[in-house]
């Protein structure tokens, strides 16, 4: 339940709850496919065709592990915010508050990022001179900003159209370039040699995961649904697990796709590389699909990220961890309205004055620090609730594999971001410890304990 | 443990807390751009009248990068031999991972004193 408003005498007006899992694979994919449309392939620029493959299959891996991870927490923690709620009450008010900040800036500087992919696509195919992206980023931003306020179904149900027409055009494109015969249209060992295949050696595949966590990013968003799904214990999990299911087999088609049809000096610069690969095949009609399909993917995009980044600062405000006034849910459209348009600038500013690439950067700095946590959080689940003692929609297996294998991957992602944003990282985390010093040591006495504990589960362990 | 009560935040003091946060998340994302912190520089490795081959670059290549709009190889060159020169500044490094680690450590650390509060007002301080 939410508080309506702040104030002395709160009008109570709750999320609905309306989702099922297709709304919440549409949360989930609809945020992350773009990543296959563009950005998987800087990972090729950071490292070679080869090094893109390889981060797809080992990033996949991790991410994997937070599909797994998220499922079983978030179907137990059922909750807007999502890991945020995890974290209140697994780990403590400053983690959650960090971990809020975290998901703000992810999916804001996401949005931020499909906004500019919009705008350059068009461009890009108007061929007019002088056209900016600046109007078309703008109309995409406030447009998706609007359709979130009017409600969390609609937006969904949009998302989950558009999501799904961007999926099959990667499928049709793969079936239209006759896999099954190299050569024909395909021509990978022409474009993949052994001199060319690691430009830059090991370090290149290391420096690539950098990217390669576009292929997948965003997936663990389906958590910010889960106050608002039917059925928290089916939907989330079986939404998040065929969602990353859905990617792992779009990646490696889109990566077959664009490796045997570009030479990787280009498609590790491409901004477009799906609609380059449809260029490529010389069918018009393979060539608009891509154009229209890149279009589709970045809208859905930004669609769920407006969605997800509200939920996790409407959160905060309903915590009182920031002021209470951002906790207002719409009395009509039982949206949190005010949180979607607080940040509906900030988002606009930085489409702005960011390029796509260092937009990216920081939605990705911000996703590592957070899988970081992740990794964490479910070994103190496990510790503070053993397996038995509360209720849980579902428990992933081989634990604790899977955190072990996150924490691991997110070391190595750290040094992929030191190769080459190591200043940009240093300042981003000084500024998560400056606000949490801010919030430990001042904002905090605003916040009432106990109520943060919401969740009725018996004391944990240990305590 | 009795129950805390935390006190009214004025409005106004409310609007600066916001102000605040705002200016802090502005100063995050933009001044690294700014200060050109963003991105590691590439630099092109020149070849003087590069051909397709000195540029090493399979007959299937240069179809393709025909049909992407190079017409020649000059034309290619600039993208071909924009190289990333990895190299490990051993200082920078050790600066970020003192940071990063000190960052974690603070947040695990006060995040376990307010949760023991949240936990004792909850359930009691009786285990």
């Amino acid at each position: 339940m939410s508080q309506a408003t702040a104030g002395s005498a709160p009008q109570r007006i709750s999320l609905s709850r309306v989702l099922g899992p297709a709304q919440v694979w549409a949360l989930g994919v609809g945020i992350v496919l773009v990543g296959e449309y563009t950005g998987w392939n800087f990972s090729a620029d950071k490292g070679g065709t080869l090094a893109a493959l390889i981060v797809c299959w080992v990033i996949g891996l991790l991410y994997t592990s937070v599909a797994m991870i998220d499922s079983e927490v978030t179907s137990t923690v059922a909750a807007a915010g999502g890991q945020y709620a995890q974290a209140k009450h697994i780990v403590g008010p400053l983690m959650a508050f960090n971990v809020a900040l975290y998901l703000v800036f992810a999916y804001t500087m996401l949005e931020v990022s499909d906004a500019i992919l919009v705008g350059d696509t068009i461009v890009a195919k108007a061929g007019t001179e002088g056209l900016t992206h600046n109007a078309f980023l703008a109309v995409t931003i406030v447009g998706l900003a609007w359709l979130n306020y009017r409600g969390v179904l609609m937006t969904l149900n949009v998302n989950f159209v558009i999501t799904a027409l961007a999926y099959v055009a990667i499928v049709i494109l793969f079936l239209s370039v006759m896999p099954w015969s190299q050569g024909t249209v395909l021509k990978l060992g022409e474009m993949v040699t052994t001199d060319n295949a690691l430009p830059y050696g090991w370090l290149g595949v290391i420096a690539a995961f950098h990217f390669g966590i576009w292929y997948y990013l965003g997936i663990e968003g389906t958590t910010q649904a889960a106050e608002e799904v039917r059925s928290p214990a089916r939907a989330l999990p079986l939404g998040t697990m065929s969602g990353m299911i859905t990617l792992l087999i779009g990646a490696a088609l889109t990566w077959y796709v664009c490796a045997s049809l570009m030479p990787w000096q280009y498609l590790g610069i491409t901004y477009y590389p799906l609609w380059d690969a449809g260029k490529l095949t010389g069918s018009p009609l393979l060539e608009n699909m891509m154009f229209f399909a890149t279009l589709l993917s970045a809208i859905a995009s930004a669609n769920g990220c407006i969605n997800d980044a509200a939920r996790a600062w409407f959160s905060l405000g309903r915590d009182r961890y920031l002021p209470t006034w951002f906790s207002a849910v719409h009395p009509k459209y039982r949206t949190p309205y005010r949180s979607i348009l607080f940040l509906l600038p900030i988002a606009l500013a930085f489409a702005f004055i960011s390029d796509l690439n260092q937009a990216i950067t920081f939605s990705i700095l911000s996703g590592v620090l957070q899988y970081t946590f992740m990794s964490i959080n479910i070994m103190m689940f496990r510790n503070k609730w053993p397996l038995g003692s509360i209720r849980r929609g579902y428990t992933h297996p081989f634990h604790p594999i899977p955190a072990i294998v996150l924490f691991v991957l997110c070391v190595i992602t750290y040094f992929a971001i030191f190769l080459g944003y190591g200043a940009q990282l240093t300042a981003m985390t000084v500024f998560y410890l400056v606000v949490s010093l801010w919030f430990h040591f001042y904002r905090y006495k605003y916040v009432r304990r106990g109520d943060q504990f919401t969740m009725p589960w018996p004391k944990p362990k240990g305590y | 443990m009795a129950k805390y009560t935390p006190p009214e935040q004025p409005r106004i003091l409310q609007l600066f807390d916001v102000a605040c946060l705002i200016i802090a998340i502005f100063v995050a994302l933009w001044l690294p751009l700014k200060m050109g912190w963003a991105g590691v520089s590439k630099s092109i490795d020149k070849i003087d009248n590069p051909t397709w081959e000195s540029l090493k670059q399979t007959p299937a290549q240069v179809e393709q990068w025909v049909k992407l709009g190079y017409a020649d190889a000059a034309a290619a060159h600039d993208v071909i031999q924009n190289h990333f020169h990895y190299s490990i500044d051993w200082t920078q490094l050790l600066i970020m991972v003192v940071v990063v680690l000190g960052y974690f450590i603070f947040l695990f650390r006060a995040s376990a004193k307010e949760y023991r509060d949240v936990i004792e007002e909850k359930f009691g301080n009786t285990k």
